[in-house]
């Protein structure tokens, strides 16, 4: 396989809060390929967006990126370059260029006092040395790309004139306005209906397919990660449990949560009132993280006191990676 | 438990015909109405005692409306709700306040966010206590005994009972939740996407809850939900609705296997399913839900639906049993062989 166009090391990110210190990321590792989508999956409070965030620097206080490296290969070519060690001037000319991101509220992202031309205009006039005219020709082409519907009418929009759906649409556009080519999409459609998801997931997918976009989807769903992603990696309170490609880790998950999350999930095809396998207990709160593997707790296949001991390490297995005594690595 | 002699499974418990809730469009200094939004514009349905009936669709469907209607939290525009409790029907929607108090213990509420539903302040003894309370139960020790056992149904643990919300996780307090709707033997519960906000793997401790609670206790549950894998596994009929009216009731079985109306089909075909490749057979409707304060002329979903044909634009479709327990609102239902879901083997 070519080489990633970014690479995650050792990522670390704590919030400073005055009750404790929160490992919110906790040594996260992955890479992601032009043209592929990297699945992030995990449930609320496993640091799959502060993960997002870490990599562009965007935390909010009391969070810091605390360690790790994100090597980036740029635009221009040449060998890859360590972002987490840019500065807060040179990481301007990354977030929109080279990494774009796109939030779940599109409501709570936009503005509500400019129009969305003015508000995809900022960006083309800021990183790419466009003229006002010009800035708006492309603003509106930005619009036709995505899906708007009449993009000429609607550019002279506010956000709350616009659905869900073609709101969403325009963060994709604003997303894509400085021709990037890595896209984190947070959840991008969470806050959407089924029909209005299905939409979207194409519109990336498309996208994906003519700009040879890397994609980096974060999301709670495993429905959506078996329809968008190439790969994956499960995270759960701050680490990367378990990545691999995604059919592997459909057909054979490694780590006990992979498996029991898979598990739990309804489908449209079970048989009616039907009871669905459980993870026990709940997601411990941040504060209480437990000691050893943090999921040792709920963990239906534990193996003994070790995994209450020693943070199990990455091991590869044939398909991936994962952190889990069972596949060895133990002390 | 619950249902007083002679009152069997099966029997209708709620019978809702064509309801209608119409909202008033204000505009300009005068505050003239200008217009209508017809949230729920002639629905109608039945839940048979001891059973779940589904409600689904999008944003904008009016399933919350319908709820809301039926346990007068709205007073409806139109229509009936006959309720039938201890060998007695009554019309909800035309009920006086007063008189509805009496018949609100049998009907409770399951809310979807477990985080706004609880009163901060209280601990969960008085907060799953309170309905004993307000309903005339004002002896202490005979409250915590009801409160105890309640905790015991939902599986909470008794030494929760001095602690406050905060404390808890989001599948606690759905337990809390749904301990306080059971706390006065309610026959019917009307649950609002009570699962959505969880995480996965606490959504399935509270949907398996909720099936064994129903076979329990004999009650009937009306889930509003807009997750039709969630509703696979609760429910044992469908309703679904778009843009304020009823476009198909089925067993859900059949409705899954079978979906006889067009919008059913692309819902399923929607639905994400844990299995890599599986989207790319996917039906993609175009363009976007209608506008409730403006629907289209005939058939409200016809700009979206692949099957149209000039007389839907035109014709309104009525809900017809086409065949036993399948109600479809389509002109083409009896002709159109729709795409649904395989079931697992």
């Amino acid at each position: 396989m070519a080489e990633p166009i970014l690479k995650v090391r050792n990522l670390q990110t704590r919030f400073f809060g005055t009750e404790g210190i929160v490992r919110a990321v906790d040594g996260v590792d992955f890479d992601v390929f032009e043209g592929r989508t990297l699945g992030v999956v995990g449930e609320s409070g496993c640091g799959k967006s502060v993960t997002a965030r870490s990599i562009l620097r965007i935390v909010d206080r009391p969070g810091r990126v605390v360690g790790g490296e994100v090597w980036l290969k740029r635009a221009g070519g040449g060998p890859a370059v360590d972002i987490a060690k840019f500065t807060e001037a040179q990481m301007r000319d990354i977030r929109g260029p080279e990494i774009a991101l796109v939030f779940q509220e599109p409501m709570a992202s936009f503005s509500q006092h400019y129009t969305i031309g003015n508000q995809i205009v900022e960006g083309i006039r800021l990183h790419m040395g466009l003229d006002a005219p010009a800035a708006r020709k492309r603003a509106i082409e930005l619009l036709d790309m995505v899906g708007v519907p009449q993009p000429a009418r609607r550019v002279d929009d506010y956000p709350f004139q616009l659905s869900g759906g073609l709101r969403q649409r325009v963060m994709i556009a604003m997303a894509l306005a400085c021709d990037p080519r890595i896209l984190i999409a947070d959840e991008p459609t969470t806050a959407l209906d089924v029909t209005t998801q299905a939409q979207i997931l194409d519109l990336l997918r498309s996208l994906q397919a003519e700009r040879g976009l890397a994609i980096i989807l974060i999301t709670h769903d495993m429905g959506v990660i078996a329809e968008m992603a190439h790969d994956v990696s499960v995270m759960y309170l701050g680490r990367a449990v378990e990545s691999g490609p995604v059919a592997e880790m459909f057909a054979r998950p490694q780590h006990p949560y992979t498996r029991a999350l898979l598990r739990s999930i309804p489908t449209v095809m079970a048989k009616p009132r039907t009871r669905l396998p459980t993870i026990a207990g709940s997601i411990p709160h941040p504060f209480n993280r437990p000691a050893g593997c943090a999921y040792n707790p709920r963990c239906a296949e534990i193996m003994g006191e070790i995994c209450g001991q020693a943070e199990p390490p990455q091991v590869d297995t044939p398909q991936g990676h994962v952190r889990c005594f069972l596949h060895g690595g133990a002390p | 438990m619950s249902g007083a002699a002679g009152e069997k499974r099966g029997e209708t418990i709620l019978e809702v015909r064509d309801l209608r809730k119409h909202f008033p469009i204000r505009r300009g200094l005068l505050r003239r109405v200008v217009g209508q939004v017809k949230a729920v514009d002639g629905v109608s349905f039945t839940i048979r005692r001891g059973e779940t009936l589904a409600l689904v669709g999008e944003s904008g469907c009016g399933k919350t409306t319908v709820s809301r209607c039926i346990l007068r939290a709205l007073a409806p525009s139109g229509g009936a709700i006959n309720f039938t409790v201890g060998g007695r029907t009554a019309d909800l929607a035309t009920m006086r306040r007063r008189d509805l108090r009496r018949l609100r213990r049998h009907m409770q509420m399951v809310f979807q966010d477990p985080y706004s539903s609880l009163n901060p302040r209280m601990v969960v003894g008085e907060i799953i206590g309170e309905p004993l309370l307000i309903n005339g139960m004002t002896n202490r020790a005979e409250r915590r005994k009801r409160v105890t056992e309640l905790m015991e149904l939902v599986q909470l643990p008794a030494a929760y009972f001095n602690r406050f919300p905060h404390a808890f996780s989001g599948g606690q307090r759905q337990r809390i939740g749904i301990a306080r709707a059971l706390a006065l033997n309610p026959e019917l519960i009307v649950a609002d996407e009570p699962v959505s906000a969880l995480d996965v793997s606490v959504q399935a401790q509270i949907l398996n809850l909720m099936l064994d609670l129903q076979d329990r206790l004999g009650l009937t549950y009306l889930f509003v939900a807009h997750d039709l894998s969630v509703v696979k596994h609760v429910s044992d009929r469908v309703a679904v609705m778009y843009v304020g009216r009823m476009v198909e009731i089925g067993e859900t079985e059949a409705l899954f296997a079978r979906p006889r109306h067009p919008y059913t089909e692309a819902l399923l075909s929607a639905a994400p399913t844990p299995v890599p490749g599986a989207a790319s057979t996917r039906i993609v409707l175009e363009r976007e839900i209608a506008d409730p304060a403006n629907p289209p002329p005939g058939c409200a979903f016809h700009p979206r639906c692949r099957y149209a044909i000039d007389a839907c634009r035109v014709q309104t479709p009525v809900l017809e049993e086409i065949e036993p327990g399948s109600f479809v609102s389509c002109l083409r239902a009896r002709e159109l062989s729709l795409r649904g879901v395989a079931e697992e083997a």
